[in-house]
């Protein structure tokens, strides 16, 4: 049953790295404004590439 | 025609003036931003929402200051040498076409690294490299497209306060280690004799023994802080015998397992202190876009023009200057300072002051006070009093804004925690001492459980999940307060005070008289035809009263004078309307708004403009009245007075041409008479009497745009709502009271185990989250109840 050891050791270390990674993640401000990540994502970067491509055919 | 509306803000268009391509626009500021963006290649702008845009504010000249590098220092974040970020307040963001543009902003200018809203706060973040980016012409470009971001005077004084993110860490870190804990002393609490649980338990102990520290020594720390702070000043508060509680369930669980004697109650620790914090968590509703702490120095300019000794103009800080200076007011911009007009057209809005939007005309030679908005033109002036010492911003050096926590109230937890305290200590040393005499080996066994078993745990959650919820409903009926203290504050209101313009009278609407004009149906025609040309508000009021259809005929020589009257010649008649002055006429002063009309040089009569009450307002009296004395503090004169005193209880008090110090000093002399006041006012001048009443409430009609520091903010659509609030919370300290005999109950029960030395981990585990939930269920159900049931 030594096994026990090693399982609740590695459990708990999991669980310590995911909370770290939590903590993390709420000090560079992920939890400050939840509601415009949700908006922006919705925005299409169609125009900015066809730009950019202009761009890069008249540096050809 | 007439029913097209404008591509980029939505509003209606009146004819076919504007137009690009196929886009139809209702103003010239519209059209610009439409061509701008299009420009700039930011036209994806129209794709998301339907007409998102806001008619731009002309703003010449008015960033003039941002070239100084002396003030852009101050108004940026940080600044490395390359990269600068500064951050704008930008109250006109609204949706996700905002959001598009505002982040494009790089296609404006490539030496944009990076532009980040946050919409909630209604805040633009940049980050750009001082090299490629001016940021007069960047603040201009935003401004030009519609988004004036605010920069006041309160961004060049005092630090930017830091939210606070500790109560965040502190109970994610109990949550964390409350739900290990558990799961690692789940074995212990079935006492099975098994071999490998026999072998293996000391590892789980250990193991708790580690977790449980940083909560201990971290997480619980405020209540140690609270309650040695309590005991200096000589209050037992609540967070005494939480303290004691924490300490004795600590070093008893310490002992058992250094020693082996048991497994300690490390699972009840963590969980106490993971819903004691949760209960502070849940007792802090906080709204982003709204802020309680706004003094003047949020509206003023951060810097003006001014204009040297050579009549050169230059941009000068607001704290900077001095007697004597001569400054410039463009249009749109505040007066920060109090001063004689020299020159020019100085057409005043003193709503943020007064909460009276009508604009007021100045002559050279003439007083201006600080907070007025000037409408229309630019004019000079000279500066009588510095920033600091004006009619209005003196109110803030009263020791009232000097106290960082002026009202400390005394809560009722505090008051049961005295005497509960007391109760527990005497019973832990009685029986204590009983079992020394009795069985010494239990006699601190006994008085460890005491303490441990009596932490008042459902105590301290009734009151923050109580406020805390009637906090949210609160919030949902737009009735936004400041923190939960203030719902306790209001039930022990027994004065209300209301401020007159702005408050129970209504900036939106105007009662208009036409008793006092005859006008025929061509006449009225024509009025209305030449009405249509002008802009102001009063115009436009008389517009909508006469209801002839406009005429065709074109108007000719058709002339404005800034804050006088607009006249024009449409047929045969020649119409001048406006002001008394305007026409010739000699009146003496008058105490209300008059607009006069004259055709062919002959004076018809006037049109009277009257505030409107808000609707409900003597409902609100009435029901307030014999329960509360009713006082009513306006800084307007006497004019109003019979109206109201027919309108109000016979009983209420009104108090008249009160300046915005002498506001502040009435109700300090009601509360030195002993009485509790409650404080609803609307403007900048209601300020000092806001922050010195025991509750302060701010009536606003955005709540969005503007209000002084004060303790809640109401929406002006339910200030009918007052008496029912108030009601609300009288109620939500009554369920408050009776689940304080529940959590009381709890603790005979628990004490019974604890005294006859039966207190095992076990019941200690079951009996405390059980006492807390419960608790957190009875109160919030109720709330919610007596919220349902007063609607």
């Amino acid at each position: 049953m030594e096994v026990v050891y090693i399982t609740i050791g590695v459990s708990v270390i999991i669980a310590i790295i995911f909370f770290g990674v939590f903590l993390m993640n709420l000090k560079k401000g992920q939890y400050e404004d939840v509601y415009t990540p949700s908006v922006r994502m919705l925005f299409d970067d169609e125009e900015k590439s066809k730009k950019q491509k202009q761009k890069d055919t008249i540096n050809k | 025609m007439g029913n097209e509306n404008c591509f980029h803000c939505g509003l209606e268009t009146k004819d076919k003036q504007y137009l690009v391509e196929d886009k139809l626009f209702c103003c010239n500021g519209c059209k610009t931003v439409y061509e701008i963006l299009n420009q700039n290649e930011l036209n994806c702008y129209y794709d998301f929402e339907r007409a998102p845009g806001v008619i731009p504010k002309e703003f010449k000249n008015k960033y003039n200051y941002l070239d100084s590098p002396e003030i852009v220092e101050k108004i940026l974040d940080f600044y490395d040498g390359h990269s600068c970020v500064v951050e704008f307040y930008i109250p006109s963001i609204h949706c996700s076409s905002c959001i598009w543009v505002l982040e494009n902003l790089d296609r404006f200018n490539p030496g944009i690294k990076n532009s980040l809203v946050n919409f909630p706060q209604k805040t633009l973040r940049i980050t750009y490299k001082q090299a490629d980016v001016n940021l007069r012409e960047l603040v201009e470009f935003i401004a030009s497209i519609g988004y004036e971001p605010q920069i006041s005077l309160e961004d060049s004084v005092g630090t930017k306060k830091l939210v606070s993110n500790a109560l965040i860490y502190k109970v994610s870190i109990a949550a964390f280690v409350f739900g290990n804990v558990m799961l690692l002393s789940f074995p212990e609490y079935f006492e099975i004799q098994e071999f490998w649980l026999e072998q293996y338990k000391n590892v789980f102990r250990w193991m708790n023994f580690v977790m449980v520290l940083p909560v201990v020594f971290y997480s619980a720390t405020d209540y140690y802080i609270s309650a040695y702070k309590g005991l200096k000043n000589r209050i037992l508060n609540i967070d005494v015998p939480i303290t004691l509680g924490v300490i004795a369930l600590y070093l008893r669980s310490v002992y058992e397992i250094v020693f082996d004697v048991g497994a300690g109650y490390f699972d009840s620790l963590a969980g106490l202190i993971f819903f004691l914090l949760l209960g502070k968590i849940f007792q802090q509703k906080t709204y982003n876009y709204l802020s309680f702490e706004r003094d003047f120095k949020s509206y003023f300019p951060i810097a003006v023009t001014a204009i040297d000794k050579d009549g050169k103009e230059i941009s000068k800080q607001v704290q900077h200057l001095k007697l004597g200076d001569r400054i410039l007011i463009r249009n749109e911009e505040l007066v920060p300072v109090d001063g004689i007009m020299i020159k020019g057209d100085a057409t005043l809005d003193y709503s943020f002051v007064t909460g009276e939007s009508y604009p007021i005309k100045k002559e050279s030679g003439e007083k201006i006070f600080a907070g007025a908005k000037q409408i229309d033109g630019l004019f000079e002036m000279e500066v009588i009093h510095e920033v600091s010492q004006s009619y209005l911003t003196q109110l803030w050096s009263s020791d009232i804004f000097q106290k960082d926590t002026h009202k400390s109230i005394k809560s009722h937890v505090d008051k049961v925690s005295k005497y509960f305290t007391i109760v527990v200590l005497t019973i832990a040393f009685s029986s204590g001492i009983y079992w020394y005499f009795a069985d010494a080996s239990k006699a601190v066994y006994v008085f460890t459980a005491v303490l441990i078993i009596t932490c008042p745990c459902a105590l301290a959650l009734t009151t923050p999940f109580a406020l805390g919820n009637v906090l949210r409903i609160f919030g949902n009926n737009k009735f936004y307060l400041k923190n939960a203290q203030v719902i306790e504050a209001l039930t022990k209101i027994d004065t209300i005070i209301f401020d007159k313009t702005g408050t129970i009278t209504t900036n939106q609407q105007k009662e208009i008289n036409t008793n006092f004009i005859q006008l025929n149906e061509f006449e009225q025609q024509a009025v209305k035809t030449l009405l249509r040309s002008s802009n102001h508000p009063l115009s436009r009021i008389i517009y909508d009263t006469i209801s002839t259809p406009i005429s065709e005929d074109k108007i000719k020589d058709y002339k404005e004078v800034l804050g006088f009257g607009i006249e024009g010649k449409i047929n045969d008649f020649d119409l001048k309307i406006g002001s008394a002055k305007f026409l010739g006429l000699d009146l003496d002063e008058i105490n209300e708004t008059r607009v006069y009309i004259a055709i062919n040089k002959e004076v018809k009569g006037y049109y009277s403009m009257k505030n409107t009450y808000r609707v409900g307002i003597e409902q609100i009296f009435s029901d307030l009245y014999p329960k509360y004395e009713l006082i009513i503090l306006s800084g307007d004169n006497e004019g109003e007075k019979e109206r109201l005193l027919q309108m109000l209880p016979p009983k209420t008090q009104l108090e008249f041409d009160k300046k915005p110090i002498d506001k502040l000093n009435f109700v300090k002399e009601l509360q030195d008479k002993g009485r509790a006041v409650l404080m609803i006012g609307d403007g900048l001048n209601d300020a000092g009497a806001l922050a010195q009443s025991n509750v302060g409430i701010a009536v606003s009609e955005d709540v969005n745009v503007f209000t002084p520091a004060s303790d809640g903010i109401i929406d002006a659509k339910i200030i009918n709502k007052i008496p029912e609030l108030l009601n609300i919370s009288h109620k939500t300290l009554t369920i408050i009271k009776t689940s304080f005999v529940f959590s009381l109950l709890y603790n005979v029960i628990g004490l019974y185990f604890a005294v006859t030395g039966q207190l095992t981990p076990l019941i200690a585990a079951i009996l405390m989250p059980l006492s807390s939930i419960s608790i957190v269920i009875y109160v919030t159900v109720l709330t919610n109840y007596i919220n349902k049931s007063s609607n």
